[in-house]
């Protein structure tokens, strides 16, 4: 059993403690991913699970083990790098054999393992180079060749696509993704990307300034952003948020914005909010569309009028760029046609899937 | 047309100052040790004789003491302590070199850039400035005209260049290599020695043959604090060759060659690290 616990666990360097009190409880072949914008302590925590850094305060433990004082070595990890620190000096299967080498593995389990780490990322014609003579995608194999030739209990990633162009990064993303399924074991990986956490994770967990914002599953994440932070930084485009405050009107509380704007409270959201209190609203692009052009709408559905200032094709879909209330907005529009700028269409708002955020403390009210 | 032709005359050109570059840099090279099969009378021979006559291993025989001539000079004791002195002085300087360039590579610490600043400015003082205090310390320790002497000196004298250039070198091998060696299951210790030291070999061997030459020729300091066959070193030595109205030409060019060969030999032996030592040519993977 492979699972991971992090106690309370701090990280200083010198007097600045950069990661702050986390907890996380990783499961046996669980593929969680850290991500979070650069500088909030994600290869940190992810360093001091391997043992390349030292653990401040709290404790952590693999596989019911505790491991702070533990040397890297005895973990029972492996680690895929940024950029991935193949050995300059070594073939392809030297490095691939290196770890075995240092266990004293015989010369016949470490050809049979590095042979085999070789097939499943299918490197068997690249084994006789060195690093130097390889391109991004390629190094990218051999270093998860190199951490998977073990078998250890734990897999560590950190960022590890984020070297490669735009196209191999998708098709890798999706290798890291059956490389998990064919060899199961626990990973956490490391990204700023919120599509590779998104595409890649069981669980995801959004770590802001040294804090874990969020733990859950990539869509329960996506669907309900405890506050305003993930709400913006999971999914893309980002989420609209617009301030406003409640007000009653028609016997119903509605969000009233800039220049007269409203738009009633979600009902499920009528009773966590109070006359006079300010809030932002929050909705996908995808949850405001032109009649029309939208997907079916379940729950309530909530009628307006917009200007439509730029259309961005993407083909299936068309981003539409309009302003609200003074807040820059993005929606979506389906069955593409061409759309002129300024042109004024009638919106449907999927009402239920909408957010109300405090003003103040950026959480959400979905509570 | 016109443009090959004048890019041949370019060649033609480069080539032409390169050789004179080289003629004028090796001729006294290799007059010496052209001299040094020479004897003495037909290098004392006036008018000049350009083209030699009679070359022959007389002088060396001569002063390692074999042959007919005999001279009184020790030139084996001087050779085999001017090995001792520079290879200990080298071993010493590069096992320092190795622990503070990599300390200085890899490690933080306070006022890591004043102590580097430090070694660096401890590289201008000229040596000989600092001759009448260590021969005053020496004296009192005892030290003067001794091996130990010399090699305490020398590795000081070579600890700041080589511990500037081993630095260089750890610092372009990214610290996830020794990282990533140790989730493989290596100690710190073998990290090092597995995989940052086999790529940081170039930078010691450059460190090291520049330690070696500065301490085999080095002839201030030694000419000032060595006395006899116990510590003095071959440049030393060459200065027998002169007594109060002769000069010993040939046997002064003999030794000569005798210094110059094993130096060779070793920048030989090491000239390919000795241009990636120089161009610091990286060891990105
Ligand atoms: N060796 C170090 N010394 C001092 N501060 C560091 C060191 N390494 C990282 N930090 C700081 O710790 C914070 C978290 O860094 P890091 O974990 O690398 O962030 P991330 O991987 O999420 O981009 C950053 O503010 C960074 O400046
Ligand atoms: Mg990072």
């Amino acid at each position: 059993m492979a699972d991971i616990q992090l106690n309370n666990v701090t990280k200083n360097y010198g007097k600045l403690e950069v990661v702050h009190g986390i907890n996380l409880d990783i499961e046996h072949n669980e593929f969680v991913v850290l991500v979070g914008p650069s500088g909030c302590g994600k290869s940190t925590t992810l360093r001091m699970i391997a043992g390349l850094e030292e653990i401040t305060g709290g404790e952590i433990s693999i596989g019911g083990r505790v491991v702070n004082d533990l040397a890297p070595r005895k973990r029972d990890i492996s680690m895929v790098f940024q950029n991935y620190a193949l050995y300059p000096h070594m073939t392809v299967r030297e490095n691939l054999g290196f770890g075995l080498k240092i266990a004293k593995q015989s010369k016949d389990i470490i050809e049979q393992r590095v042979n085999e780490a070789a097939a499943i990322l299918s490197i068997e014609d690249l084994m006789d180079r060195t690093p130097a003579e390889l391109s991004g995608g390629q190094r990218q194999r051999v270093a998860m060749g190199r951490a998977i030739v073990r078998h250890p209990q734990v897999f560590l990633f950190d960022e590890p696509l984020s070297n490669l162009d735009a196209k191999l990064r998708v098709q890798m993303r999706t290798e890291i993704k059956r490389l998990h399924q064919k060899v199961k074991t626990t990973i956490v990986y490391v990204t700023h990307d919120q599509v590779e956490a998104m595409t890649l994770a069981d669980r995801i967990v959004v770590m802001k300034d040294g804090h874990i914002v969020q733990v859950g599953a990539p869509l329960d994440v996506f669907e309900r952003p405890v506050d305003t932070f993930v709400a913006s930084f999971i999914g893309s485009p980002p989420m609209n948020l617009i301030p406003g405050e409640i007000a009653l009107q028609d016997g119903r509380l509605h969000v009233v914005f800039q220049a007269e704007n409203t738009m009633p409270v979600p009902r499920d959201l009528a009773d966590k909010v109070v006359e006079g209190q300010k809030v932002i609203f929050g909705f996908r692009a995808d949850d405001m569309m032109p009649k029309a052009h939208s997907l079916p709408i379940l729950g309530e559905a909530y009628d307006l009028r917009l200007a439509v200032d730029i259309a961005e094709p993407l083909g299936t879909e068309t981003l539409l760029f309009s302003t609200f209330s003074g807040a820059d907005i993005q929606t979506k529009m389906f069955n593409p046609r061409r759309v002129e700028p300024g042109e004024v269409m009638d919106f449907n708002c999927a009402l239920d899937k909408t957010h109300l955020f405090d003003a103040q403390t950026g959480k959400s009210l979905r509570g | 047309m016109a443009m090959i032709t004048k890019k041949k005359i370019g060649t033609v050109a480069t080539w032409i100052m390169t050789f004179l570059l080289m003629i004028v840099i090796c001729l006294p090279g290799l007059w010496v040790v052209l001299t040094g099969f020479r004897p003495n009378r037909e290098i004392l021979a006036k008018p000049a004789i350009w083209i030699p006559e009679n070359l022959s291993l007389d002088n060396f025989a001569k002063i390692f003491g074999f042959g007919a001539e005999q001279i009184a000079i020790p030139v084996p004791a001087y050779f085999t302590n001017s090995l001792v002195i520079a290879l200990t002085s080298t071993f010493i300087a590069l096992l320092i070199g190795m622990s503070g360039g990599y300390a200085f590579a890899r490690y933080r610490f306070k006022h890591k850039n004043g102590y580097f600043l430090g070694l660096m400015l401890s590289r201008t003082v000229p040596g000989i400035a600092l001759s009448l205090p260590i021969f005053m310390v020496w004296s009192k320790l005892g030290l003067i005209d001794t091996k130990l002497g010399m090699i305490i000196i020398y590795v000081a004298l070579n600890i700041p260049f080589t511990i500037w250039l081993i630095d260089g070198f750890f610092r372009q091998i990214p610290k996830e290599m020794s990282e990533a060696a140790q989730v493989d299951g290596c100690t710190r210790w073998q990290a090092f020695w597995q995989i940052e030291f086999p790529l940081a070999k170039s930078g010691v061997a450059s460190a090291g043959i520049f330690a070696f030459l500065t301490s085999w020729n080095e002839y201030a300091l030694a000419s000032q604090l060595t006395r006899s066959t116990d510590s003095k070193t071959l440049p030393v030595g060459l200065m027998d060759f002169t007594a109060q109205f002769t000069i010993d030409w040939a046997g002064m060019s003999a030794m000569a060659v005798i210094i110059i060969v094993p130096a060779l030999i070793l920048t030989f032996l090491v000239q390919k690290h000795l241009i990636a030592g120089l161009t610091f040519g990286g060891v990105k993977g």
